[in-house]
């Protein structure tokens, strides 16, 4: 990926990240997260991970973004407490976060060493990223978490429905 | 090709999800009092589970290429997992009639949060793990709220799942930087190649280290990660309460130990001093802040998060009398605990809890049989001798003597004198204190009896023969290799 | 061309930027979205070890997060629901026992 397209990329995902945190109305926190999901799925395409960058189009931005304004509306949900408001809370966390990022970042880009792997230059198997190969993995190595996800669904479910149904019994 | 399909690996698993299933349509054919029922068929499958876990315990095996393993380390983990959800049941059909929650998916949940237990028990990769504790926790947030007509429960649910949800994306982001290290989510192939390695794979997979010890910090309560716990005991029903403490946090420590002292015992170096210091930190403040509460479920959360950090000094140990003393001692655990929260159920009744300390004013005059039980309970819970919680204390202690972290184990001692003035607090007022209010519990409770006798036995038993028990939890921890 | 340090850097922020959020914000809503940007940020990492390492697993561990998440929002959702009912606010500190 150019460093052209990258930059301005990343910068655009993470204003709009911090559109998610920094909005005082839960909708427009919304909007701001379907937009970073949506340009996250741009940079899993240059990724090479085609179909994962497609679900996450129709299964985040889409289905689960919903759900979220669904219940944004239902609620009729007003603006939250200003961050002025809660001054130690915002310093002390945002200054544990710079720290972290920064003990992380540190040796990432100034650190001996390489990443593990051959990097993103070696070229990509047309077959790379395909439902075909995806679909393969996920049904051979990976079945038994796959058949894990059956019982975690059913559990998601039935707790769902217990607990917004109108009345017990 | 699928991998084959190896039937023996799951049974434990599918026996469970079966039981689970069944309840659920045996749900739909029954009405009202009825459904203590379903608790019957729950606890019948969870004793067939059980059975059959201890018949496979000469099984050594991995399957479905290498994602999930069947050793005598996972099938000790799965019957305590039995033990504390059949235990959970086994109380609740006399409380949720009490508290008018007649419910069949709360004993579906229960069984579907044990196979989720199961499964981080038995994983050999972190995709695994990560989705059964997922599944187990997703249950347990249900189960906080299940109670929907109360709003502490609802209020539980949340707070519950807000932390939980953090802690997962705090674990996955470290299981994400393992993968980026080594390739591989597969437990045996991360041994296999830590090592000697180049300094950026090191630094991921320090990262990755890290996160996890925050995600399942979490899970464990450890401080400063368990603002959640006391809330969240308070609120949840009393049953619930109790499988929290006796499932959750031996299935968050089964799959803690089994990642950091075996796949990650190379870098114990590293590890062990954050542990340590997680103990310390852990056991003063669960012990400190018991110290102060007016309520007996957030005594016991404190209580739970001090206990956290006793089995933290096991794990800091890092050998086999380390790893052992903490499977004894979570087995020990799971049955004094559920026993003194059988006790707090007791005593309560329909819109009156009974949960202040105040209303455990001489109870023990007046119901001796009560007084007794929890005197047991207590006094174990404290850590005095010939009861279970004695004897896990001792092996965890000794262990870590053994390892040179005395200083730990001293810290651990003076830890355990503090919790006696609390445990003792509550026994000093059933016992001493004069004229408090007349609690009377709901009569008739057959089940709640039988929970109360097992829990009982049990903690006596294991204080009197405990190396019988003991020697099982170090033949457990040795199959991990 | 951008090496893949880049992209974990990307990945990094915004974590951090969804944890803090997490923590400063009051609105149960807003804080469970911090909480899905962090398992993006996970996700972002792990595509990109996947193509740095030409090895799929990163690609499939995806689909189970998303599965995960999907999951953690219905009962999230339903949670809120359930606690909407009681008292009509979604301020955390409005719920007695949410505070910390």
């Amino acid at each position: 990926m150019s460093p052209y397209v990258f930059f301005p990329l990343a910068a655009t995902i993470i204003a709009f990240a911090l559109g998610v945190v920094l909005n005082r109305h839960p909708i427009r926190s919304a909007l701001c997260l379907a937009v970073t999901l949506f340009l996250l799925a741009v940079v899993f395409v240059f990724l090479d991970a085609h179909l994962v960058a497609a679900l996450q189009i129709i299964v985040y931005a889409g289905a689960i973004l919903v759900l979220f304004l669904f219940v944004i509306m239902l609620l009729n949900l007003e603006a939250d407490v200003p961050l002025k408001r809660r001054r130690n809370m915002t310093l002390a966390a945002s200054t544990v976060g710079v720290i972290f990022a920064a003990a992380t970042l540190r040796p990432l880009f100034f650190g001996a060493g390489e990443l593990p792997g051959i990097g993103l230059e070696a070229p990509v198997d047309a077959a790379f990223g395909s439902a075909e190969a995806i679909g393969h993995r996920l049904f051979t190595h990976f079945v038994l978490p796959f058949e894990i996800t059956s019982v975690l669904l059913l559990v998601a479910v039935l707790g769902a429905v217990v607990l917004a149904k109108k009345r017990m019994g | 090709m699928i991998p084959e399909i190896s039937w023996t690996i799951l049974l434990p698993t599918l026996l469970v999800t079966g039981t689970g299933f069944a309840v659920l349509l045996a749900d739909l054919a029954t009405t009202g009092p009825e459904k203590d029922g379903l608790g019957w068929i729950g606890i019948v499958g969870l004793v067939v589970t059980a059975i059959a876990s201890a018949a496979l315990w000469n099984t050594q095996a991995s399957g479905f290429d290498g994602t999930i393993v069947l050793d005598r380390y996972a099938l000790f983990f799965n019957v305590v997992f039995c033990l504390a959800a059949a235990l959970t049941l086994l109380m609740s059909m006399d409380y949720l009639g009490t508290i008018g929650l007649r419910s069949g998916e709360y004993y579906a949940i229960v069984l579907f949060a044990t196979a989720g237990m199961f499964l981080m028990a038995a994983a050999n990769d972190l995709i695994v793990l990560f989705l059964g504790l997922e599944t187990m926790s997703i249950a347990a947030y249900v189960l906080a709220g299940i109670w929907r007509p109360d709003l502490r429960s609802s209020e539980a649910a949340m707070k519950y799942f807000l932390l939980g949800a953090f802690a997962t994306g705090f674990l996955l982001f470290g299981i994400a930087m393992l993968y980026g290290a080594f390739g591989t989510t597969t437990l045996t192939t991360i041994t296999a190649e830590i090592g000697p390695s180049a300094d950026l794979q090191r630094t991921l997979a320090f990262g990755g280290v890290a996160l996890l010890i925050a995600g399942f910090g979490f899970k464990i309560a450890a401080v400063p990660f368990h603002a959640w716990a006391p809330d969240v005991y308070e609120g949840s029903p009393t049953s619930v309460t109790a499988f929290m403490a006796a499932g959750v946090k031996a299935a968050a420590f089964a799959a803690f130990v089994r990642i950091f002292m075996h796949t990650f015992a190379e870098l114990a170096v590293d590890w062990r001093p954050v542990l340590a210091l997680l103990a310390v930190v852990t056991m003063t403040v669960g012990n400190l802040a018991a110290l102060k509460q007016t309520n007996i479920k957030r005594m016991l959360a404190y209580s739970s998060i001090a206990h956290a950090g006793y089995l933290l000094v096991g794990m800091v140990a890092a050998d086999s009398l380390g790893g052992a003393a903490v499977l004894y001692y979570l087995l020990a655990y799971g049955l004094m605990n559920t026993g003194a929260f059988a006790v707090v159920i007791a005593l309560g009744k329909r819109g009156e809890p009974n949960e202040s300390l105040d209303d455990y004013d001489s109870v023990g005059l007046r119901h001796p049989a009560l007084g007794l039980c929890m005197t047991v309970f207590m006094l174990s819970l404290a850590g005095i001798p010939a009861l279970a919680g004695f004897t896990g204390k001792f092996y965890l202690f000794s262990a870590a003597v053994g390892q040179g972290y005395a200083w730990l184990a001293i810290i651990g001692v003076l830890n355990s004198v503090v919790s006696m003035y609390y445990y003792g607090g509550v026994l000093m007022r059933m016992f001493m204190a004069e004229d408090g209010k007349d609690v009377q519990g709901t009569t008739h409770r057959p089940y709640l009896t039988a929970t109360l006798i097992v829990t009982t036995v049990g903690t006596v038993a294991l204080g009197i023969f405990p190396s019988w028990a003991f020697e099982l939890a170090l033949g457990a921890f040795q199959s991990l290799g | 061309m951008v090496p893949a340090t880049y992209f974990i850097a990307l990945s990094v922020i915004l974590f951090v930027i969804g944890a803090v959020g997490f923590l400063v914000r009051r609105n149960l809503i807003v804080m469970f979205m911090s909480i899905e940007l962090m398992l993006n940020a996970a996700n972002l990492a792990f595509v990109t070890f996947a193509r740095q390492q030409l090895n799929l697993d990163g690609q499939v561990i995806v689909f189970f997060v998303m599965t995960v998440a999907a999951a953690e929002v219905a009962v999230g959702l339903a949670i809120i629901i359930a606690l909407f009912r009681h008292r009509e606010t979604l301020n955390a500190d409005e719920v007695r026992m949410l505070r910390w």
